[in-house]
């Protein structure tokens, strides 16, 4: 392969992409700035969790709460979720067809689904120990932190559900497209985010 | 909350005693009848404000004008002009009740005329308005008029979320407007601190009013931030290397670097002072683990970077204002494009100098007043490559220039102030007293507003085709300057007599004297600002003789200066080439400006877009649901937004085409009108002969 030029950071078009590869350029760039201020977001609610996690005042800690079987669950899933995405995009790139991206959407979907769905698990039976973000600044920080990646991903869940539409719609023009590949970008920053929450939240908690 | 409790009470906590004058009937006391009377007053304001531009705009059927001329259009020199409007409405606002205050301390002396609550709102929302709806709104619409024009570019990279921007920021700045007449604003400053601010100490709408304006205001600014990083990084002209980039733009870029990492923190801290309130969670409470700490360093690891993101654009305006009036090349440009960075990086490393007195270690005191300190370094630098930049040119005083060198003398001064504050030491003996207060007045006046206000006069003449009044604009800038020293000198020694910040009224016979000279101070910015609205609508009505249509009224170097004033929406019929600093002075001087094009060929410009206002609307309603705890429209405005975003991301056929036999059109109208000027020396102007097209060197005259 002859040396190409890339034009933002991550997986490239290239240029079978024609006019979709160059409009790429400054979107795709935009989204990379904007994912920078997001991970700034994540930052100050990391630090406020790990400054209030002995705030316990009294109430339950991690020792009580966190379920690690559960957390390395999700982990898994949101792992096997961006591998999915990858597949995707991959598809995307080298026009494997309408139904093989399609296919990897909605398991990266159906994956995604049940991490929420493990989540809230996690939550209820939190909530079930006096586990309540009322109950203390430890307990605060915890459900800004984790909750905050949740409501992330299910965002991106039902971004996923629109581009599959935009796909079905108007199949896959420029706007799709790039659609896509921002998802990507945004899927697995939450992938890296959760691989932070994994280790300062719960392997940390329970060490 | 119940389903039927949403039902129960579809108003949330509004009621008959939101209103501004409930109490004073209810309870008519004379101090209550005096506070009242000024709160329904400028309830009064507003209320009949908007009914008067509402029977304008359809007296003179204006409203579709108004919906696809302006609101809809994604160009961001209309997007930049409507910041600038928003700017200067809460100016107005925030500047009576600057007067207002010193009116209340100069009668201070054992009471005065206002209540303590009604004088805490008056400094909560003079800061407030200020910060986010004042000084943001302006700066961010002189960039958006002027950085792309700068860089050669069509327009910003994102013109849709540009104008979402604007709806998000014309959102939160129409709360603040509507606290006025429903309910009370917060009291608990401008920084807001819990746990004062918290549900237990501050139990009615004021920090909620408060919360929502700075969250829609702060993500207005992120997304703004993103826009123009990306915009001068990929949508520069050819040739247009960084190191080519007018100053202006180069601090543009700081100010969206810095934009793009300090709005989160604040961001979050207000997020989770909202939690604290709504939800009972325990982030900055005095009980159950909470820590008001977290919040001084969230708060202020925004509030010390967001210090440079209002200074920053107002030396790019200074740099370029500096240039311009002496006819000469900047002097020391590369030191000074380094000092904007060395500012913008420093200023990440200094937010604790904000709370010396909080309680950490003298060790840790020390490093940040080090580092605060340190900031004066590229500041002074800065300071000497401007006066460099005027020596031995041939200075203009025209209006923009007699603010700039009103702000280099007092700028300075507040500079110093600055120094001392940044020792420790002495900040514990001067910490909470009006010194501080007259220290950031200091910088933020002079430095920001004064730049912010020669950069209105400087581009007006691009941005609507016709010079402003020199006349008035000169009173109005000896008002600003002398009032400014009047209102805010004897501050100093006020604080260093002792008086705490945010006083209300006081015991010391002593202080009477320096406020009485405040508040006139303040009367004369009043009357500053009073010329300056004066100086517009004579300017209007001179219009006519007074148009630069050929676009180049100052003899600019940038190439904002070198298409018609206004520009064509597409900014540049043909795309600039480049070929080094000072772009339209190196063509003026090669003969190549003011060419005409073999060809032209279409350009594509994005649609005019209901998502701006749209969004402003949602933004809006939702948080006014949020203050006044109204749930169904919470939820609704909620999905609304939510359903926005769908059904934009299946919008398709967003761009529009403008042929390139209408782009022939208008670009020889104007090259015709420039051919058909006559090219002015610089002493000429200020008169009516000046066309916009300036004489050169390359005319054989020394310019």
């Amino acid at each position: 392969m002859s040396q190409q030029v890339l034009k933002h950071p991550g997986l490239n078009l290239g240029p079978a992409h024609g006019k979709d590869d160059r409009a790429a350029e400054n979107m795709m760039f935009g989204f990379w700035v904007f994912l920078m201020s997001d991970a700034i977001l994540f930052g100050m609610v990391f630090a406020t969790y790990v400054t209030s996690v002995h705030a316990t005042a009294g109430g339950p800690g991690p020792h009580a709460l966190y379920d690690l079987k559960s957390a390395f669950i999700e982990t898994l899933l949101l792992l096997a979720s961006s591998f999915t995405f990858g597949m995707a995009s991959l598809a995307l790139k080298y026009k494997h067809g309408k139904p093989r991206l399609i296919g990897w959407m909605v398991l990266t979907l159906v994956l995604g689904m049940v991490f929420l769905g493990f989540e809230l698990h996690d939550f209820s039976s939190m909530f079930a120990k006096g586990g309540v973000p009322s109950r203390s600044g430890f307990l605060s920080a915890f459900f800004d932190l984790v909750p905050l990646h949740g409501l992330h991903v299910a965002a991106g869940c039902i971004w996923l559900i629109c581009l599959v539409g935009q796909i079905l719609r108007y199949g896959l023009d420029t706007a799709t497209k790039l659609g896509i590949m921002r998802l990507a970008l945004f899927w697995h920053f939450l992938d890296i985010i959760w691989i932070a929450i994994f280790s300062v939240v719960y392997l940390t908690g329970l060490t | 909350m119940s389903i039927a409790g949403i039902f129960e009470h579809p108003l949330g906590r509004l009621g008959l005693d939101s209103l501004p004058f409930w109490n004073m009937l209810q309870h008519p006391t004379k101090g209550n009848i005096i506070n009242g009377i000024i709160a329904t007053g400028a309830a009064s304001v507003v209320v009949f404000g908007a009914l008067g531009l509402i029977v304008v705009l359809t007296r003179y059927k204006l409203w579709r004008v108004l919906w696809s001329e302006w609101a809809t259009s994604p160009d961001h020199k209309k997007i930049g002009i409507m910041y600038v409007v928003i700017a200067f409405v809460m100016l107005a606002r925030a500047l009576i009740e600057a007067a207002l205050m010193r009116a209340q301390q100069a009668y201070g002396l054992g009471g005065g005329f206002l209540s303590p609550d009604h004088f805490a709102q008056l400094f909560s929302t003079h800061g407030t308005i200020m910060i986010f709806f004042m000084a943001m709104p302006f700066l961010t619409g002189v960039i958006n008029y002027v950085m792309p024009l700068q860089i050669g570019a069509r327009d910003v990279s994102f013109p849709v979320l540009n104008s979402i921007s604007l709806g998000l920021t014309a959102a939160g700045a129409a709360l603040v407007m509507v606290s006025l007449v429903l309910g009370k604003f917060s009291t608990g400053g401008w920084f807001g601190y819990p746990p004062y601010t918290e549900a237990t100490f501050s139990p009615g709408v004021g920090p909620d009013y408060w919360i929502w304006a700075l969250t829609l205001g702060s993500l207005g600014s992120t997304f703004t931030g993103i826009n123009f990083a990306v915009t001068i990084y990929k949508e520069r002209a050819p040739g247009m290397k960084l190191m080519r980039m007018p100053l202006f733009t180069w601090t543009a870029l700081c100010t969206s670097i810095l934009m793009i990492f300090a709005m989160p923190p604040l961001t979050v801290a207000t997020a989770q002072l909202a939690l604290d309130r709504y939800l009972g969670f325990h982030y900055f409470t005095n009980a159950l683990g909470g820590n008001m700490m977290h919040f001084a360093n969230l708060f202020w690891l925004f509030g010390h970077p967001e210090v440079y993101i209002l200074i920053l654009p107002a030396f790019g305006v200074y740099s370029e204002l500096f240039s311009t009036f002496s006819g000469k090349v900047l002097y020391g440009y590369r030191s000074l494009v380094m000092a904007t960075m060395a500012i913008a990086i420093l200023s990440f490393t200094v937010w604790l100098h904000h709370f010396f007195t909080m309680g950490q270690s003298a060790n840790i005191n020390a490093v940040f007043g080090i580092a605060s300190m340190l900031i004066g370094i590229p500041t002074g630098v800065k300071i000497y490559d401007w006066m460099l930049t005027m020596f031995r040119g041939r200075v203009r005083f025209t209006v923009p220039m007699v603010y700039s060198i009103g702000f280099i003398l007092l700028f300075v001064l507040g500079g110093m102030s600055g120094i001392l504050l940044a020792n420790p030491t002495v900040d514990y003996q001067v910490h909470n007293t009006v010194f501080l207060v007259a220290h950031f007045h200091n910088m933020a006046v002079p430095g920001l507003l004064f730049g912010m206000i020669a950069a209105y006069h400087f581009w007006f003449p691009k941005a609507f085709g016709f010079r402003l009044n020199e006349r008035w604009g000169m009173i109005s800038a000896l008002c600003w300057i002398f009032g400014f020293m009047l209102a805010f000198f004897p501050l100093y020694a006020l604080g260093l007599m002792g008086l705490p910040r945010r006083t209300v009224a006081y015991t010391e016979p002593s202080y009477v004297p320096l406020e009485w000279v405040a508040f006139l101070g303040a009367l004369l910015i009043l009357t500053a600002l009073a010329s300056l609205l004066w100086q517009l609508w004579v300017s209007i009505k001179q219009r006519d003789e007074n148009r630069v249509f050929a676009g180049d009224p100052w003899d600019g170097r940038s190439l904002e200066w070198s298409n018609s004033a206004p520009p064509p929406e597409y900014n540049f019929a043909v795309i600039p080439e480049v070929k080094g600093r000072d772009a339209f002075t190196m063509s003026k001087e090669g003969g190549t400006a003011y060419q005409r094009p073999d060809t032209y060929q279409d350009i594509e410009l994005p649609k005019n877009s209901a998502m701006g206002p749209v969004i402003a609307a949602i933004g809006f309603t939702l948080a006014f649901g949020l203050v006044w705890h109204i749930w169904w429209m919470v939820i609704l405005s909620f999905l609304a937004a939510v359903a926005t975003l769908i059904i934009r991301g299946f919008a398709r056929d967003t761009t529009r085409i403008v042929t390139a036999q209408e782009v022939r059109q208008e670009h020889h109208r104007w090259i015709d009108a420039v051919a058909a000027a006559t090219a002015i020396a610089r002493v000429d102007e200020n008169k009516p002969a000046n066309d916009g097209l300036a004489q050169h060197a390359s005319d054989g005259v020394v310019p």
